[in-house]
């Protein structure tokens, strides 16, 4: 028994994608009317909630508090139910706290703290069902949370795994891509600009091919983003069309 | 672009886990056909005009072949008369899921553009996908999906324009089920037989096609001669629980009846199972991975020493046989028992297509045929042919299909003639296949890697090199040699200091990593010398021209140069990439004469005698340090140069030349593998040659004690020393017959990567560390060391695998792999051309020297010729002579006369040509005289006649 081939000759992934094709992106601006900003967003069959509080003055301990910007604080957790064995600990396991200070890290970069100092902002982020791409899909979910708090950004963060598969970078990894072996690489892109937010990679890869691999990423995080940018003017169009009414 | 998706939800076993896997469908996948003018497809790979001409289809069309079609057919559908051929993703999938080689060779056929086979990824296609009805098995599922494809396709030609031209689609398969269903809903079908045999002009092809279950009923008695094998499910937990043993089946060479399993282990802990007749062999063939369960201990029999070959025809009841397996178990003695099973299941069968020949059945009308591989360990084939006649005396290929419980022998097909037998391109292409020597002409892709002629070198290429064309190189080979990948420089400096220079061909220059020649490279691994033939590892035009040093002309090279006092010790070493113009190309024979002739006194000659003072000291420096030299005879054939048949053979001459060049080649090895190791600690290509366990050196020991000479083995440095020392005043021949013995005992010299492995010592040459450098135009290790080198002293980039040590210990084991079989395939070839040459000598009378004593037999070697041949003093009609053999010493005595290894023996030679496929040297004994044994030396022709009507 062979393992999975993860990209056939005519260019064809496990579930019929081609090399730089991202999976179906589907989400939901303001679905909750207690938190300040929240969103869901699927990015094929991964699903994300976030939910934004803030910007608030400090709760807890408040020696952390910052005199020129706001804290940032993020949770994430993964739903018992989200992956095919029930998961024990829902919060607080390594990879969980290690994904907190990821997606901590990629919003100090793109939120502007400096205009909220003293405060703090909370970013809650919950995987719903888990396929792959757990990182990028809560960083999209995010932002679109964010934004709909109305938490200035110097851009959208968008975020996308590459993995690299017969010399060929392939594009938004599923689960079953992931597991199989296949050295990935997670990126948050600021597009406009071209920054990158945070950039994390855990696998063997040869410095030759770094480079072709953080293309990939890039070119799909733009992809991302004009997704999620549709999303924030529909949503707009919708809210502006109720509140007009 | 991303049109619908669905969930397709899988269970797996061991916990059931529930899981979802998104499956989008596409409208951009495109039929790939010529005539179709809807899809907005690039290119196409299917042709408007197939031109497979067939009594049932009289319109063009293209095959659609099921899963199984293309399993068990393969060898069908790489015929190139089979074009245009639509492989569904859902037959590909399946393919590669039940077997790998299939999978393989049909990507193959894919790749190949001749033969225009289209994958069609029917599984995403909007309209072609299926899903899984409740109640329905996964091949029920599948053999539908390709049902629908297959209507998908009629129909999508029809609403093309092209319904003019009539193109339909025809699909394949040998599934009766199957093909009612397909027939209900209105496709074109056939089974696989019934199509291959309406094929017009091409009734060869049906000789391949391979026999399916219905039709080997027919075969076989409905006697069951075998038991059932074990499903895989049972094995597996047999296994586990211990109760069956996994390993690799080897059938034995010398009979037929007896093989052994080798069970690899932690360790020291791989044990070897034996098993002994037919029932117990239960089906399986050499190389096989097989479960075998061991039997209680009183059944547990000795391996007989008795020589046994399959000589039973068609017959599937043979009482004969049975007799046999009790003479087998009668000899058994109770103290060499060993443990000893029989096999339960196969777990996979590692067949390949076998060269051999047809033994045509008596039966004139008869179709069916045994054939009998060249590899005496292959049990023999049934084939069915229609062209017997024509077959019989050439060398075929055939692939086993299967092999029912009951048959007694396996079921094939024919898959394709090699060419009359006894022939020597035939036998050269049958070597060739038997050792796995890849040995195609290289392919076009290969070949566009090469560079543009006429080739010069570019102001670029001279920015990177040392300009080293002002020194006085030169090369020293053997004649003949086209590929030559070393040269030599010597000259002295200024300040008195000697500098010395190897030049190596800079392969690695023109071979880029990871492109197809690249490739094409490492799969051959080296240059195969056979007799009169050379395959080469890259392309000639590489291999004799731009990378062969040849004299007066510009080369890139790569140099290690070191500067040295007259003592020859080291004081500095550097490597560079280099541009050189050798001054001349010379023979051993011809060094060694400017050498020696004192009234010449150019550059070049002096340059040789630098070289050659200094090589003397290494040579002594490093027998001081426990090298060994050991021997072996190796004789070269005077080829006739127009009819290419051997005309004399002689044993290769070494001269002082020989041993100079080998020297600093050594040194440059040395001094390379040193570098590349101090680099890359993880990585680097290296050869080591372990230490012979003591137990090797058991022969050895007491050969020389029968002349009461002392061997001590307890270093490599204790060896050279006693060999030297071993020394018989009456036998001058005796110490190169000792060194022959010593070489014998010795391991081989294996390639490693250096990160996998803690052992790095050379036992032969006595050096810590070595590895390949010299040779990079005849052995890819070379190239690879090369690139290293460069890599180490900044003359090249880094590539990934080159950093890997598991895909370099991988590349490794190829290369390894190769070498062996290489040196299999010429030691075959110069058996074969001793034999050619025998062929036209007829009968001759040599003195030589008993190097073993077997149980029933002496082996001679015979210094002349450099060969040795096995004379029997048992045959199967004859009455043995008394034979008493002592394994003290070891002795045998015959009659009243004693054989000790060393004596001197006159033999006659002949050549045994009684079985066509293993024709051998014939020897049998004149001198010393024994009565009932030798034959009389003189009148020669009958007696041989007659020994081989005695076999």
């Amino acid at each position: 028994m062979a393992g999975l081939e993860l990209l056939s000759d005519q260019g064809y992934r496990l579930d019929g994608r081609k090399a730089t094709e991202l999976r179906k992106v589907q989400a939901r601006m303001g679905v909750f009317a207690q938190a300040d900003g929240s969103a869901y967003l699927e990015q094929g069959n991964t699903k994300a909630l976030a939910v934004v509080y803030g910007p608030h003055e400090m709760r807890g301990s408040r020696s952390r508090t910052l005199h020129d910007r706001a804290v940032i604080n993020c949770q994430y957790s993964m739903a018992t139910f989200s992956t095919a064995e029930r998961k024990r600990r829902p919060h607080g396991d390594r990879k969980s706290t290690e994904m907190s200070l990821h997606l901590k890290q990629t919003f100090e970069a793109a939120v502007m703290t400096q205009l909220y100092p003293r405060s703090q902002i909370d970013i809650y982020v919950k995987i719903l069902q888990s396929d792959g791409g757990n990182y990028s899909v809560c960083v999209n979910a995010a932002t679109l949370a964010v934004i709909d708090a109305g938490i200035p950004m110097r851009d959208y963060v968008c975020a996308c795994t590459v993995g690299f598969v017969d010399e060929t970078p392939l594009a938004d990894l599923c689960y079953a891509e992931e597991s199989g072996g296949v050295s990935s690489l997670a990126l948050a892109l600021l597009p406009r600009g071209g920054q990158i937010a945070l950039l994390q990679m855990d696998a063997r890869l040869h410095q030759d091919h770094l480079e072709t691999l953080i293309d990939a990423a890039m070119t799909a995080c733009k992809g991302v983003s004009k997704v999620l940018d549709e999303v924030v003017r529909q949503h707009l169009q919708e809210v502006s069309v109720l509140t007009r009414e | 672009m991303l049109k619908s998706k669905t969930f397709v939800k899988k269970t797996r076993s061991g916990g059931v886990l529930k899981i979802v896997r998104e499956h989008y469908l596409r409208d951009d996948i495109w039929c790939g056909s010529e005539v179709c003018t809807e899809c907005k497809q690039e290119s196409t790979v299917l042709q408007r005009d197939t031109c497979i001409e067939s009594n049932l289809c009289a319109y063009p069309h293209y095959l659609i072949p099921d899963t199984n079609v293309v399993l068990h057919q393969i060898d069908v559908l790489e015929d190139p008369v089979i074009r245009n051929v639509i492989i569904l993703q859902t037959v590909l999938q399946e393919v590669r899921h039940r077997s790998a080689p299939v999978y393989k060779r049909i990507k193959d056929i894919i790749h190949e553009k001749e033969k225009h086979f289209y994958t069609f990824t029917n599984e995403h296609h909007r309209e072609t996908f299926i899903e899984r009805e409740p109640g329905e098995s996964a091949n029920d599922r599948n053999d539908r999906a390709i049902r629908v494809a297959a209507t998908w396709y009629t129909q999508h030609l029809k609403t093309s324009e092209s319904a003019a031209d009539g193109l339909k689609v025809v699909l394949l398969t040998n599934d009766q089920g199957n093909k009612q269903k397909a027939a209900e809903s209105g496709l074109l079908v056939f089974k696989c037989e019934e199509y291959i045999k309406s094929l017009i002009a091409n009734p060869e092809l049906v000789d391949r096609l391979a026999l399916t279950n219905d039709e080997k009923n027919e075969i076989t008695s409905s006697k069951v001669l075998f038991p059932e094998h074990l499903p895989l499910s049972r094995i597996q937990a047999g296994i586990k629980s211990g109760s069956f043993l996994q390993g690799t089946f080897r059938a034995s060479r010398d009979n037929y009846l007896e093989a052994t399993v080798f069970v690899p282990g932690e360790g020291e802990d791989s044990t070897e199972v034996l098993l002994q007749g037919l029932q117990n062999l239960n089906r399986a063939v050499h190389q096989d991975v097989v479960a075998v369960q061991l039997l209680p201990r009183d059944h547990w029999v000795a391996p007989s020493s008795v020589v046994l070959q399959d000589e039973g025809m068609a017959k599937d009841e043979n009482p004969e046989e049975e007799e046999e397996e009790k003479a087998l178990r009668l000899s058994a003695l109770e103290a060499a028992k060993k443990p000893t099973g029989k096999v339960v299941g196969i777990i996979k069968r590692n067949w390949r297509p076998f060269c051999g020949m047809l033994n045509v059945s008596q039966i004139k009308e008869s179709t069916r045929h045994l054939f009998t591989p060249a590899d005496r360990r292959i049990p023999r084939i049934r084939i069915e042919t229609r062209q017997a006649s024509t077959l019989a005396g050439q060398r075929i290929m055939v692939a086993i299909d299967g092999w029912p419980k009951d048959s007694r022998y396996p079921n094939g097909h024919f898959v394709r003639s090699l060419g009359g037998a006894g022939e020597k391109d035939t036998e050269e292409e049958v070597l060739l296949l038997e050792h796995d020597v890849p040995h195609q002409a290289f392919s076009q892709a290969v070949l566009s890697f090469l560079p543009k002629m006429p080739w010069a070198i570019t102001p670029e290429d001279m920015k990177q090199r040392q300009d080293l064309r002002q020194l006085t190189v030169c090369s020293v080979d053997p004649p003949g040699c086209t590929d030559i990948d070393d040269a030599l420089h010597c000259r002295e400096l200024d300040n008195g200091n000697l500098e010395v220079g190897v030049h190596i061909a800079d392969v690695s220059h023109f071979i880029r990593p990871g492109n197809a020649l690249d490739k094409e490279a490492a799969n051959r691994g080296t240059t195969v010398y056979l007799c009169g033939k050379r395959i080469d590892m890259v392309p000639e035009l590489l291999s004799s021209n731009l990378c062969s040093l040849r004299s007066n002309v510009e080369r890139l090279a790569f140099s290690c140069i070191w500067e040295m006092n007259h003592e020859a010790e080291i004081l500095k070493t550097w490597f560079t990439k280099s541009i050189i113009n050798s001054k001349a190309s010379l023979t051993y024979a011809e060094a060694q004469m400017r050498i020696d002739d004192t009234t010449m006194n150019d550059d070049i000659t002096k340059s040789l005698r630098g070289l050659n003072k200094l090589a003397k000291i290494l040579k002594r420096r490093r027998i001081e340090n426990g090298a060994l030299t050991l021997s072996s005879l190796e004789v070269r054939f005077h080829i006739d140069s127009e009819t290419h048949d051997p005309i004399d053979l002689q044993t290769k001459e070494l001269m002082e030349t020989n041993s100079m060049v080998e020297e600093f080649m050594l040194l440059a090895n040395i001094s390379v593998a040193q570098k590349i190791y101090d680099e890359f600690s993880e990585c680097a290509l290296l050869r080591k040659h372990p230490a012979p366990p003591p137990s090797n050196y058991d022969i050895l020991i007491k050969a020389a004690k029968s002349k009461n000479v002392a061997i001590h083995t307890d270093s490599a440095k204790a060896l050279a020393d006693s060999l030297d020392m071993a020394t018989v005043d009456s036998f001058p021949y005796f110490n190169t017959l000792l060194r022959i013995l010593a070489t014998r005992c010795m391991m081989q010299a294996v390639y490693f990567c250096s990160g996998m492995d803690s052992d790095f010592h050379h036992y032969g040459l006595a050096s810590p560390i070595y590895t390949h450098f010299t040779s990079p135009i005849r052995r890819y290790s070379d190239i690879i060391v090369h690139r290293l080198l460069a890599v180490a002293i900044g003359a090249d980039s880094t590539y990934p695998d080159l950093m890997d040590k598991h895909k370099q210990s991988a590349l490794c084991n190829n290369l390894n792999y190769r070498h062996k079989m290489a040196q299999y395939a010429q030691r075959a070839s110069v058996a074969f051309h001793t034999q050619l040459f025998f062929k036209t000598r007829g009968v001759l009378n040599e003195e030589g020297f008993v190097l073993f004593v077997r149980k029933n037999a002496i082996i001679v070697l015979i210094p002349k010729f450099g060969m040795e041949g096995t004379v029997f003093f048992d045959s199967k009609d004859k009455t043995a002579p008394n034979l008493v053999f002592d394994e003290e010493g070891p002795t045998l005595t015959v009659e009243q006369h004693t054989f000790h290894i060393f004596d001197k023996v006159k033999v006659t030679i002949s050549l045994d040509a009684s079985n066509i496929q293993h024709q051998k040297i014939r020897m049998a004994l004149i001198d010393p005289v024994i009565s009932g044994v030798s034959v009389p030396a003189e009148d020669l022709e009958p007696q041989s006649k007659k020994s081989k009507l005695d076999r």
